[in-house]
């Protein structure tokens, strides 16, 4: 393999004969390094980014178990017996958050909602990053006019509204794959490929020019090699952050979407997004129930991302880190000095 | 002689990090009289930033300070913050390293000025603040034209000079320039010096001038202070600590100066200590090629074994102070290239 | 290093650059429209009408003919502001966006004022007073108020201050009566019963709009919190905020001049960015409220498949997103004086 860039690996044990994992140990080592700040950090940064990820691993069990968990399925209006359930009843013991306008159980949607939250956005981030970075990393390492047209078209879909351009997709992608969680994942991931491929290319172009990359060129290293060594470290730091910030973006597109009624067809699947619109004419009734516990759901996972995201970038992101300062306390001073005047005897 | 304009004795600044307090500056004392220039010279992290920061209050969080500084009849330390705030500018001004970044980029330069002048002399005429504004500006070669223009209009060198203004034109009794010239090139730093040796010569501003190079010192500084790790070791007129020097340090220092006449390199051994967890005793003791058993032991104790000479160093005694034996020579392991005590 | 900060080289050059961008959104638009549902004809009311009837519209509205012949009406169409006439309702697409059109402005406008007010507010206080119960109350509100979609807090505001509290009106430009009697002559109700002074009018307007507008303004004001505080604390830590201190200006001053006016620079930017946002929410909050504006119109012509209708609206957005994000640049320009170019 290419290890003209790579340091002689230190020797750790005389039976070290693979070349490969001494590269593998180092680069699990400056993984390490990467997120050393995160065992640095104490006290608020470090509680926000656990109580986020605390609050999504919660949906994500609930995702993963929902027809375990969920009392009745989604879309389920009568008992086993047959019994039509009643429309619109306030909570109570068989239905914990009360059911809707279509006689289904609420709490059951909101358990089956979190599934459908939590497939679309998954693969909306799977294609999305898929399609960004790889374009960016091309783009970004051969300039020129690739470069220049790429960047022009992402600029274009970065300043539309996200939420019309995933309208028109949806609505266009309807045709060919229904109405279920692949359109509205896919339309979702278009949307955020210009942030991948902005990020990814940003730092390509920022350290292309660097004189380390210059002289690993001039060694004769490979452009893959250059990219792997100088920028996929920094890239690994910088696309969690964005890619939790957009995984929550992701879900209140996906929401909207289905408020529309773009999004995902009640009989695919339960959705979010979906519930509240149909909730809205039950607030001129009174009817706080149908709506209150989706848009909780929606809240709550949105926010648990967010923190994931915002704690990160405030652990990672050295211009704002903050340095765990421990207070200082200065022993007394002594005396004797050569000094005309000597120093009392006073502390701090 | 005249009497010190700033008087400092036993300065410690100590910095709170997770693995435990950092003794950048650790108990250091000297005088500035009215218009003399005082080099600070020694190594990257020996603590002259720190110490210039420190005389200014402009420590970061969790930075202790302890000691005195006289400045005229008072010791700043022992005021309240306030007053200690108001001593910055009109009395004790800064001139900073990179002067690029220096200037606020949404504002003209006269709104620069006119801001320092209005917050320590509010009741300045408008006409009074331009005229004096102009009056400084063009001592330091900025002609009236520019007076309206944006920092970013401005290369180095001159943002300098507007920064020397800006400093100037409250018309402060002591100046500490923190590496002026390092981020400028040769002749701009020339230009520069010029300019602060004017200083002394028609303000009788008293100078304190911290660089690491030490031919800005024997140029432009009247008397020298070599700071290591935290401590002056030495201290005395430019010319005879140049000509004469006492400390090892300061002997190493000159010795690994580069001039038309050098045959070798010469490089002191080792690095610069830790200072979260300073050797004992002198602290430059792991590398000095004169060093002896006591010097590992026990701090050295301040010396004059010149007139007008400042030295920390267990050659120069005091002998009743040193134990017996402690005069041989010290044995230590070699010192690996890259070995940090 | 010729720099000229003449902001109207600036304007010049930058409205240049924006008709490449304009013309690829009207390809990209015209081909959207024309590759997956078809021709409009077709797709609006292929299973209702005959073949021969159909077939006899389309080529009427011109939609055989080949591809790149339309193209260049549609460009010719555009450039005369001709977007031809819906097909559900008969309706010129001018008028349309003329008359929703402006009820989505008086929204969003209203919106943007509770968004700055909210969110700049709070987000400068935040880092301010970094770390303390105001900076982590203020950065929590935000994240819920942007995790909250804006028909879920429309949601609950129908519910508390609709029907709970019965407070204000939860549907709607205006009640009945109002939009019956009230002139129009902008389109825009505010203005219009200004103009009229029609002061009761005036009052079921602004009523009206009290929830929808906070709505919007909240959510978008919930970005603003976090965007600005990041902004402040980076400038904070500024060299011209230490070089001020320095210079004794007093620390609101600092915070306040220094500091705030430079983190708000890039937040037009931002607010440049989140009108992208503000436009899609406006969509759901005119779902929400029933308000007749321009994004409702266009869910109800793309539930209807009618593409002209469709397409003229989108490109109209697409032109004003262009048209503002030239507004933006501009106004940076104006308070930055470093990006002119």
């Amino acid at each position: 393999m290419a290890s003209q860039l790579e340091t002689p690996p230190v020797p750790s044990s005389p039976q070290e004969l693979d070349d490969l994992a001494p590269m593998q140990r180092r680069r699990l080592g400056a993984l390490r390094r990467m997120w050393a700040p995160m065992h640095d950090a104490k006290g608020m940064p470090k509680a926000i980014v656990w109580v986020g990820i605390g609050i999504t691993v919660a949906f994500i069990l609930m995702a993963i178990f929902a027809t375990q968990i969920a009392p009745y399925a989604f879309d389920q209006y009568k008992t086993a017996e047959g019994v039509r359930f009643i429309k619109q009843q306030a909570p109570s013991a068989q239905h914990l958050f009360g059911t809707n306008v279509m006689s289904t159980d609420v709490l059951s949607r909101v358990i089956f909602g979190s599934r459908t939250a939590i497939e679309v956005v998954l693969l909306s981030l799977f294609v999305s990053m898929g399609i960004g970075l790889p374009l960016g990393l091309i783009s970004g390492y051969h300039g020129g006019k690739l470069d220049r047209t790429l960047l022009v078209f992402m600029d274009a879909m970065l300043a539309f509204p996200s939420l019309l351009f995933a309208i028109v997709i949806a609505f266009l992608l309807s045709k060919t794959f229904g109405h279920g969680v692949v359109t509205a994942a896919l339309a979702i991931s278009i949307v955020y490929v210009p942030q991948y491929f902005r990020v990814v290319r940003n730092h390509v172009i920022s350290i292309r020019e660097e004189s380390y990359v210059e002289a690993a060129r001039a060694m004769g290293a490979r452009p893959w090699t250059i990219m792997r060594r100088y920028v996929l470290q920094n890239v690994i730091q910088n696309v969690p952050i964005i890619a939790t910030l957009n995984a929550a973006d992701a879900i209140l597109t996906l929401a909207a979407l289905g408020f529309l009624g773009y999004g995902i067809q009640p009989t695919e699947a339960a959705e979010w997004g979906y519930d509240i619109q149909r909730a809205i004419s039950d607030a001129g009734a009174g009817i706080w129930w149908t709506g209150l516990f989706p848009g909780l759901a929606i809240v709550l996972l949105v926010t648990g991302l967010t923190l994931v995201g915002e704690g990160l970038n405030d652990v990672l992101n050295p211009v704002i880190r903050k340095r765990p300062i421990e207070p200082v306390e200065l022993p007394p001073r002594e005396g004797a000095e050569a000094e005309p005047e000597p120093g009392d005897e006073d502390q701090t | 002689m005249n009497p010190p304009v700033l008087s400092v004795r036993d300065l410690r600044v100590w910095y709170g990090t997770a693995r435990g307090a950092v003794r950048a500056v650790d108990g250091v004392s000297f005088d500035l009289t009215p218009g003399e220039t005082l080099g600070l010279v020694g190594e990257s992290g020996c603590g002259k930033s720190t110490l210039g920061r420190g005389l200014m209050g402009l420590l970061p969080e969790g930075t202790a300070i302890d000691g005195e500084i006289h400045y005229e009849d008072r010791d700043l330390l022992a005021l309240p913050p306030k007053q200690q705030r108001s001593v910055r500018g009109p009395d004790i001004a800064m001139i900073f390293q990179e002067p690029m970044t220096r200037l606020d980029p949404l504002m003209r330069i006269d709104d620069h000025f006119a801001e320092t002048l209005k917050t320590h002399e509010p009741d300045l005429s408008a006409q009074e603040i331009r005229t004096r504004s102009l009056e400084a500006l063009g001592g330091m070669g900025i002609p009236p034209t520019r007076f309206r223009q944006y920092p970013h209009e401005f290369s180095g060198g001159m943002r300098q000079r507007i920064m020397i203004a800006l400093a100037l034109v409250l018309r402060p009794r002591v100046v500490i320039a923190d590496e002026p010239t390092t981020a400028l090139d040769v002749l701009v730093e020339a230009q520069i010096l010029g300019i602060l040796a004017d200083l002394r010569r028609n303000f009788d501003t008293a100078l304190l001038l911290i660089t690491h190079n030490l031919g800005i010192v024997a140029e432009a500084c009247d008397r020298v202070a070599v700071m290591y790790a935290g401590r002056i070791v030495e201290e005395g007129s430019s010319r005879d600590v140049f000509r004469e020097p006492q400390h090892p340090y300061t002997q190493a220092l000159l010795g690994s100066i580069i001039s038309l006449s050098t045959t070798e390199l010469r490089s002191i051994p080792g690095a610069p200590p830790d200072l979260s967890m300073p050797p004992p005793g002198c602290r430059f003791h792991p590398r000095c090629d004169q060093a002896m058993v006591v010097c590992a032991d026990r701090e050295p104790i301040e010396e004059r074994p010149l007139p007008g000479r400042r030295v920390s160093c267990w050659r120069y005694g005091p002998d009743e102070e040193i134990p017996p034996g402690g005069t041989e020579p010290l044995v230590r392991e070699e010192i690996a290239v890259a070995d940090e005590a | 290093m010729k720099r000229s900060s003449s902001l109207r080289g600036y304007v010049i050059t930058r409205t240049l650059l924006a008709i490449p961008m304009l013309l690829i959104l009207l390809t990209v638009v015209f081909l959207l429209m024309r590759v997956a549902p078809g021709d409009p004809i077709s797709a609006a009311l292929g299973g209702k009408l005959p073949a021969a009837e159909l077939a006899r519209r389309k080529h009427d509205a011109g939609y055989d003919r080949p591809l790149a012949v339309q193209y260049v009406e549609y460009l010719k169409d555009v450039a005369t502001l001709n977007f031809g006439t819906t097909i559900l309702d008969n309706r010129p697409v001018t008028q349309v966006i003329a008359q929703n059109g402006a009820a989505t402005l008086e929204l969003t406008f209203f919106a943007m004022i509770v968004a700055m007010v909210a969110g700049v507010g709070i987000g400068l206080l935040a880092g301010a007073y970094r770390d303390t119960a105001i900076d982590l109350g203020g950065r929590l509100f935000g994240i819920v108020l942007y995790a909250a979609p804006v028909f879920f807090l429309g949601f609950l505001a129908q519910l508390t201050f609709g029907k709970w509290l019965d407070w204000l009106p939860t549907s709607g430009q205006t009640s009945p009566v109002v939009g019956a009697t009230l002139q129009t002559h902008t389109n825009i109700l505010v203005i219009d019963a200004i103009i009229d002074r029609n002061w009761s009018a005036l009052q079921d307007v602004l009523r009206h709009l009290i929830m929808p507008s906070v709505v919007l303004g909240l959510v978008i004001g919930g970005i603003f919190i976090r965007l600005v505080r990041v902004n402040l604390l980076q400038t904070m830590k500024g060299d011209y905020v230490e070089a001020a201190r320095a210079r004794g200006v007093k620390e609101p001053r600092v915070v306040y001049k220094h500091a705030f006016k430079n983190a708000l620079v890039p937040v037009i930017t931002i607010m440049g960015l989140t009108f992208a946002l503000l436009l899609g929410g406006a969509v759901l909050t005119e779902e929400t409220f029933n308000w007749p504006g321009i994004g409702a119109e266009l869910v109800r012509y793309l539930d209807n498949r009618d593409y002209i209708a469709v397409q003229g609206i989108v490109v109209v957005t697409g032109i004003i997103v262009v048209i503002v994000s030239l507004a933006i640049d501009i106004l940076n320009a104006w308070v930055d004086p470093r990006i002119r170019y």
